[in-house]
């Protein structure tokens, strides 16, 4: 059974001169478990799809359904709490909070939850020990490298244990190097169970997903069954 | 981790920032409380006076009633008949049951002279006495000495054109000015005063006074029962209690009072803009950091919490901070704006509270659209925001 169903999605961006179809009638599933790779050009529209998806971005038309519920018939308030249990972030500027350490962002999402402290720090630690930065859990974010920085940030969206990861362009600011030990922790995390969405424009990364849909001008054009990188 | 975790840490990071903030709202709270406390240490100080000197007790004769007048004597032309009180009688005053109560009993007599070919009141008084009841007299030059020394009303030398240090001729004798008084706005400023001794020969007084005033210590006084018993005592005087003074003082303190008040509301409001924009600034500055919130789960009540704690927690600080700059600038404006050097300064616990009342409730006020704000930000267009 699809995790993720998307039915016709449309989304429109109207300003005082013109309107934008960002997209213009996508539909497609995702089952749970499954690492899809969403790639296509600047403009294409992927972003604005994750963050439809995400529960960030109302549709203009269409439908989201994740695990059996339509995600924009909630009310702000259950969307906001959908996003805090269902869904786990990473964004393409890793969007770390400055002034909080490496440990203190992870904890971020158990802000608004009802554990104690002593869970929050067990669940944060375990969290960053399973990105490896188990050693630098109280450095601030700009003592930490680019790749670093992913890594808490993929800790972050984590941490909840959500049912869907949703990364935008995860390794947009890394170097070959060090996307790649990204790329290898995604799919670990993946091969342990996590369904995984992912937007990028570089092929290489799409190498790591069980599937690669290719979005042009608001579109899906194809999509592609992947052999996963070794 | 909590929300206020996140509040916290934001504060403490950007301490300069909310330095400033906090400046901005205490420079209103400080200002009201010294506005608060100084008057009414003043008003305690003017009630302490009262209690001092009591409402003053003007005895006059019995029956005069005409068109020169001070403190209810008038005096006309030579021809009416004045009736004045027996300097001798004046030692029945303090024979009085409550005779702990009288602080001081100035004597004066007072008659038309003629100054260099105009009529002028002369007002004889005992100047010690006098000095200690006008106590907001400020005389240029010196205290009278001896009994030719004169004491001029700003309005008197003025059109004498005399000044300190001149001579003045009564009556064929030489008399010195030996000082002038600043203006005081009442009818002192257009008299002359003298030694009571010499008026009294000047006017052919000699052994009469027209008028005396009492002033009483009163703390729990029966300023009533004293003028009875004086009245008893000067059968032919008029004795009543004269609330004017200490009602004036009372009257302009409530004008002071107002004025700071409305003062205090200017910079209070200032201090408020402050707190609006500065929370402005810092809702717009992270933008992001509202959007990641908002895109892991973060409520819009979530976000308003986390700003509003943030504006609380400096509002608290500005307020404590205000109320205790606010007390010791009270403490040094004291002396220079009270009558008495040794004015107390009034410490009430309630101003304490009202102060960091005042400063919540501004702050939080001030910040409720900045949180609002904040919380209405869509999370996709605060995370492209770079």
């Amino acid at each position: 059974m699809a995790l993720i169903n998307l039915r016709d999605l449309r989304k429109e961006y109207v300003s005082a001169t013109e309107t934008v179809e960002a997209l213009r009638g996508v539909s497609f599933t995702i089952t749970s478990g499954e690492f899809v790779c969403i790639m296509g050009q600047s403009g294409s529209g992927k972003s604005t799809l994750l963050s439809v998806l995400g529960g960030m971005s109302h549709p203009s038309a269409g439908d989201v359904t994740i695990a059996g519920k339509q995600l924009y018939a909630l009310s702000d308030d259950a969307l906001a709490d959908f996003r805090a249990t269902h869904l786990g972030f990473v964004f393409q500027s890793f969007h770390l909070i400055p002034y909080l350490t490496a440990r203190e962002n992870v904890m971020l999402p158990l802000a608004i939850t009802r554990e104690k402290r002593a869970e929050k720090l067990r669940l944060a630690e375990e969290a960053l020990s399973r990105v490896g930065l188990g050693r630098k859990m109280d450095r601030l974010p700009n003592q930490l490298s680019g790749g670093e920085q992913e890594r808490v940030a993929i800790a972050r969206a984590i941490v909840n244990k959500p049912h869907i990861l949703l990364a935008d362009e995860p390794t947009g600011n890394l170097d070959t190097k060090t996307s790649d030990e990204v790329m290898a922790i995604f799919r670990e995390l993946n091969e342990e169970g996590q369904t995984i969405v992912m937007v990028t424009h570089n092929p290489d990364n799409c190498a790591y997903a069980h599937r690669t849909i290719y979005l042009r001008d608001g579109v899906v054009v194809s999509q592609a069954e992947m052999s996963l990188a070794a | 981790m909590k929300l206020h975790s996140i509040s916290f840490n934001n504060l403490r990071r950007r301490k300069a920032k909310m330095a400033f903030l906090t400046i901005g709202l205490m420079v209103g709270i400080t200002t009201i409380v010294t506005l608060i406390t100084l008057t009414r240490s003043m008003a305690t100080d003017i009630e302490r006076k009262m209690e001092e000197f009591g409402a003053n007790i003007l005895i006059t004769p019995q029956s005069n009633d005409l068109a020169m007048s001070y403190g209810g004597i008038s005096l006309g032309g030579i021809s009416f008949d004045q009736r004045e009180i027996r300097e001798s009688d004046l030692a029945q005053i303090r024979s009085i049951r409550n005779h702990t109560n009288i602080s001081a009993v100035s004597p004066k007599v007072l008659g038309g002279v003629k100054i260099d070919g105009r009529d002028v009141l002369l007002v004889g008084v005992d100047f010690a006495m006098e000095l200690k009841m006008k106590q907001w007299w400020n005389i240029f030059g010196d205290v009278p000495k001896t009994e030719h020394d004169l004491l001029v009303g700003s309005d008197a030398a003025k059109a004498l054109n005399v000044m300190n240090g001149d001579t003045l001729t009564i009556k064929g004798e030489r008399f010195k000015v030996a000082g002038v008084l600043d203006q005081t706005g009442s009818q002192d400023d257009g008299l002359v005063f003298a030694g009571l001794a010499k008026a009294q020969k000047l006017l052919g007084k000699e052994g009469r006074i027209s008028l005396v005033e009492v002033a009483a210590l009163c703390s729990g006084c029966p300023i009533g029962d004293m003028v009875v018993q004086i009245a008893e005592k000067l059968p032919d005087a008029k004795v009543s209690a004269i609330q004017q003074v200490v009602a004036t003082r009372l009257h302009a303190l409530d004008q002071f009072k107002r004025f700071s008040y409305a003062m205090a509301a200017v910079v209070v409001f200032i201090g408020s803009l402050i707190v609006f924009v500065t929370m402005m600034g810092s809702v717009t500055e992270r933008t992001v950091e509202i959007g990641v919130f908002r895109a892991i789960g973060f409520r819009k009540s979530h976000i308003m919490r986390i700003i509003l704690l943030e504006a609380a927690v400096v509002s608290t600080i500005a307020g404590l901070f205000g109320y205790l700059t606010g007390m010791a600038s009270a403490r040094l404006a004291l002396p220079f704006m009270a009558e008495n050097r040794d004015a107390v300064l009034v410490w009430d616990p309630l101003v304490a509270v009202g102060a960091i009342s005042l400063a919540l409730l501004l702050g939080l006020v001030a910040s409720l659209y900045p949180a609002l704000h904040a919380s209405r930000m869509d999370p996709t267009e605060a995370l492209r925001a770079l």
